[in-house]
């Protein structure tokens, strides 16, 4: 970041030091340091993965915003970058990844299918949107939304991880991580059962059976 | 040089078998119609007497109003020529029962298992017939036209609540348990025990061995994907090895099954064609054109002279951008990370553009429409075609083998290191480049030529020794090919309409089916289509060149060491939205 | 030589890392800016790009060509006082053509007679299952659906886009598609002087 948008602007520099100083708060460089080395998860689902690679790619190169370590293993990503149509056949794999993902993490449904179940929405073994089952950051929109767009929609995850405060992120408050953010890992039965749900299901299944 | 017309040769399978087979006479079918019993008996003569030696597809059709169901097979000659339909036709009265021809044509394995999956047909001799593209577990069989999908609103689109009624409600809100779910009557999920992918694990087992030389030695199971940074998507391999060589493999795949086979008999048509573009992501316009000829067969309507060559402009700048893509990412697998993948996705995105500029998406074409294409090729983007086609491709491709052919690690590492030998290959149906690598040349563009491939003047490029190299050098042999297509037809493209139809958004299409198929660059792609004269297709079945060609995964691996798997995977070629649908 | 295939290929990435900088020299000693210039993006984007090839959105933009698509819009033309002319007739063309059934659209009725008058009172376009395939504006016979050219519309929520956010002034679709706008017009005008042509012979007859 150069040195404007790092400064505070309420703060006088004397302008003989101006190149060497900045003063800024801490939120200000934690944040900084955060969304300028966004590594998101080497995760591809289906068509908008070759988007996402495109965008990795010679053209359009995420590495200028920190953003091209893809790590093939959560324990080192921040982001998780949902790209493509979400089946409920690999919905469980998905979970027990973001599990495994350490805070600060954040989830980004890159696309139609990943949002809202896309063009497949009505198919028998599609989730609609991953938001059923995580908590999603950012939305694109697009089908498939192309790497420029993508790009579009990293900034905009730039710009909600300035927003974040330090004294407020909920991995520094001393709770466990059962009880922030753990998401128990959907079973695959008759259809597939979130275990959030379960009573939800069963009442609603006797239900179907009196109609 | 073109070559002599094939010459449309009749089998008379009737007088082979008398009253055993029976010709079809249904109007816009073709074919002949095998007794249940004497199937077997009659696919090893076809295979052994009549030379159909390539089983490409077997699909199931549900004939609800007739109360029957029915297995269709697709065969052809690796010599050329046109293919041969035969069908087995069985009440439809659980348990539904066919013969299985696992053992005349392996090739069949991982089809059956999908009809078995989607259509509840058990094959019988079937020695692994276990659901593919759901989970074991899952309730009823999806393809049967009296199932119906959690979100299932009409029979068929379009659906009346969006027009004229017009209420916008989400379709969660319509449904029971408010999501995409449908469990049966008084269900516990509480009391529900997974399957726990026993039987996966006991179709692994049969390669333990327990004791070797008085020695106990384990095997060990590992499972690759479904996410993995080299399985190209979300595949999934259970692998059992002893050391690290591989003793058995089966594919788990169904991850990104999205269902298009369900969603296009619900669909017209025409809202069919952008749903092909998903299929196989990165060729969409070979895709497009696979369904195209297929739905033109069954209407019987002629092409524009130039749509033609647009389609066909397409088709190959297409194969161009896959093969490339095919080099940087085999590299990226092997472990020479990004140099060679950068390299190539420059050009791709050069000739995304012009996918870009005349269809309006990078990817997701959605570019051709029956009888012709949606827009004409603007001369500014003829233009950019002829650059790229004489000016910078050739230059480029030769910059990629300047590069890596003669690298001695990258020759050290694939040279002799076996794929899949011809007869294998032709045994377990694998078409596209790894069936040329190994020797049989056998591309369909020459084999039974479709669209206008007749008229230009190219190889077939074959090699002979089916090892990796091999298999990595017939792509770069083979976008020297498509270049010498693109220059032939850019050359010879003549003016005119782009459609031989008016546009319309409601084809009428008679009654029938049709198998159209192409040479896509991942092998061969068709589409079985079968109407009943409504404005949806009765059955639209895709048979993908990447669901096939894994059947032979198994061939492949069995005896190589766990570190050539990755590499063998990247040989094929597979994309997951064409392999899952 | 045992080597030599290494050597060629390093020669040929050693070549494109140095094209780079000869491609920036003569762009400099021409007096040309290669960055941040439309000119830079296009020779970039041509048959002659070398050395660097990144175009760095988002201060730099690819060029858009006209046909291309993302999700649809609504086209009105601007009346006297602002008024908004929805062109949109609630035929219900493009919600019966949608394939993935992404449109509903409410029509109206006159609220003193209660027969259907030609606009839509709701227009909903999910966003989050549109998929981009551009038939509705193709098959819209009152050029009232139009894709964006739009793609920066990234969001913290899910997308489904009412009348309000679907509905876009004429112009701006003149500006994105100029060429398509010129033509539409063209038509337009040729339909409306026929019209009038056969309304001025009718009393004559």
């Amino acid at each position: 970041m150069d040195n404007e948008k790092l400064s505070l602007p309420q703060y006088d520099i004397p302008e003989d030091i101006q190149n060497a100083v900045a003063i800024t708060t801490l939120d200000r460089l934690y944040n900084w340091g955060r969304r300028s080395s966004v590594w998101p998860l080497m995760f591809g689902l289906a068509c908008c993965a070759i988007e996402m690679i495109a965008a990795q790619a010679s053209r359009y190169d995420m590495a200028r915003f920190g953003m091209e370590v893809m790590r093939p293993t959560p324990r080192q990503a921040d982001m998780m970058l949902v790209s493509g149509t979400v089946t409920k056949k690999m919905v469980p794999a998905i979970i027990r990844l973001y599990n495994q993902m350490p805070e600060p993490k954040y989830v980004v449904a890159m696309g139609a299918c990943a949002s809202g179940g896309g063009p497949f929405k009505e198919g028998y073994n599609v989730v609609a949107g991953i938001d059923k089952f995580l908590p999603v950051d950012v939305y694109i929109p697009g089908c498939p939304p192309t790497p420029q767009a993508l790009i579009a929609g990293m900034i905009k995850l730039q710009e909600k991880i300035d927003r974040q405060s330090i004294k407020k992120v909920s991995w520094y408050n001393g709770k466990t991580k059962e009880d922030t953010n753990f998401v128990p890992i959907p079973i695959l039965g008759p259809d597939l059962i979130d275990p959030r749900r379960s009573a939800e299901i069963k009442a609603a299944a006797t239900v179907q059976e009196g109609a | 040089m073109m070559t002599a017309p094939v010459q449309t040769q009749t089998v008379d399978l009737v007088a082979r078998f008398p009253g055993v087979v029976a010709a079809e006479t249904r109007p816009g079918y073709t074919g002949f119609v095998v007794e249940k019993e004497k199937l077997v008996e009659v696919a090893t003569a076809l295979r052994d007497e009549f030379g159909y030696d390539l089983l490409t597809a077997v699909t199931a059709v549900d004939y609800l109003p007739e109360n029957k169901m029915e297995v269709v097979y697709h065969a052809y000659k690796t010599t050329g020529g046109p293919g041969l339909v035969f069908r087995v036709q069985v009440p439809r009265v659980d348990p539904v029962e066919v013969p299985s021809l696992i053992h005349v044509y392996p090739g069949v394995d991982l089809q059956e298992r999908e009809a078995w999956d989607l259509m509840g047909i058990r094959f019988t001799g079937h020695p692994d017939l276990r659901r593919i593209l759901m989970w074991e577990g899952y309730e009823g069989h999806p393809l049967r036209k009296d199932w119906k999908e959690p979100f299932y609103e009409e029979e068929a689109k379009p659906f009346k609540s969006r027009w004229p009624e017009g209420k916008h409600i989400l379709a969660e809100e319509r449904n029971p348990f408010n999501d995409n779910l449908k469990f049966p009557p008084n269900f516990d999920p509480e009391k529900w025990v997974p399957d726990n992918e026993e039987s996966l694990y006991a179709a692994l087992k049969r390669y333990t061995v327990e004791s070797e030389d008085g020695m106990n030695t384990d095997r060990i199971v590992v499972n690759m994907g479904p996410h993995h940074p080299s399985t190209h998507g979300v595949f999934r391999a259970a692998l059992t090895l002893d050391g690290e060589t591989i003793v058995g493999l089966k594919p788990v795949v169904g991850y990104l099954h999205r269902n298009h086979d369900k969603i296009g008999e619900r669909n017209t048509f025409l809202q069919n064609m952008p749903y092909t573009d998903r299929l196989d992501y990165f060729n969409s316009m070979s895709n497009n054109l696979a369904y195209a000829i297929t739905v033109e067969k069954l209407m019987n309507i002629p092409v524009a002279e130039r749509a033609e060559y647009i389609r066909v402009i397409m088709a190959e700048l297409s194969r161009v951008q896959n093969h490339l893509i095919f080099i940087g990412m085999l590299l990226n697998d092997l472990g020479a990370m990004y140099t060679p993948a950068l390299y190539a996705f420059e050009e791709r995105e050069l000739i995304l553009d012009i996918f870009e500029e005349v269809s309006g998406a990078r990817m997701m074409c959605n570019y051709l429409r029956f009888g012709g294409v949606v827009r004409d090729v603007s001369p500014a983007a003829m233009h950019k075609i002829k650059d790229l086609v004489f000016d910078r491709l050739p230059a480029k491709t030769d910059e990629m083998e300047r590069l890596l052919a003669e690298n001695e690690v990258l020759v050290a590492r694939l040279k002799g290191v076996r794929v899949v030998d011809a007869e294998t290959a032709v045994k377990y149906s694998v078409t596209g480049p790894v069936l040329r690598a190994a020797g049989v040349p056998y591309d369909i563009r020459r084999a039974d030529p479709y669209s206008i491939y007749d008229r230009f003047d190219f190889d077939v490029a074959v090699r002979q020794n089916g090892d990796m190299y091999d298999n990595f050098m017939i792509r770069v042999d083979e976008i020297r090919q498509s270049l010498r297509i693109l220059g032939q037809a850019v050359k010879q493209i003549p003016d005119g309409p782009i459609n031989s139809q008016k546009p319309q958004y409601q084809v009428r299409v008679p009654a029938g089916e049709a198998y159209g198929r192409i040479e896509s660059p991942k092998g061969e792609l068709a589409f079985y289509v079968v109407s009943n004269g409504k404005p949806n297709p009765w059955r639209y079945h895709v048979r993908p060149a990447s669901f096939v060609n894994i059947t032979c995964l198994e061939q492949m691996c069995i005896g190589t060491k766990i570190q050539d798997f990755v590499a063998l995977l990247g040989m094929l070629d597979i994309v997951m939205g064409e392999l899952d649908r | 030589m045992y080597g030599k295939g290494i050597l060629k290929g390093l020669g040929v990435t050693w070549r494109r890392f140095w094209s780079t900088y000869l491609e920036d020299i003569s762009w400099l000693l021409s007096g040309k800016k290669r960055y941040f210039t439309e000119e830079g993006v296009r020779h970039r984007s041509s048959k002659h790009a070398r050395g660097i090839f990144t175009v760095q959105y988002p201060e730099e933009k690819l060029i858009i060509p006209e046909e291309f698509r993302y999700v649809p819009f609504l086209v009105y033309d601007e009346g006297e006082g602002g008024k908004k002319e929805v062109r949109c007739t609630s035929c219900g063309i493009c919600a019966k053509v949608c394939p993935p059934q992404c449109i509903w659209i409410v029509r109206s009725n006159d609220p003193n007679t209660g027969r259907p008058i030609p606009e839509p009172t709701e227009f909903y376009i999910d966003a989050d299952i549109c998929m981009n395939c551009g038939f509705c504006a193709e098959y819209c016979p009152f050029d009232a659906i139009k894709m964006d050219h739009d793609f920066e519309i990234a969001s913290y929520g899910r997308n489904v886009y009412s009348l309000e956010k679907l509905l876009k002034p004429a112009s701006y679709y003149a500006s994105i598609r100029p060429e398509n706008y010129a033509r539409e017009e063209e038509a337009r005008k040729a339909k409306e002087a026929a019209k009038a042509a056969k309304a001025a012979a009718k009393p004559a007859a």
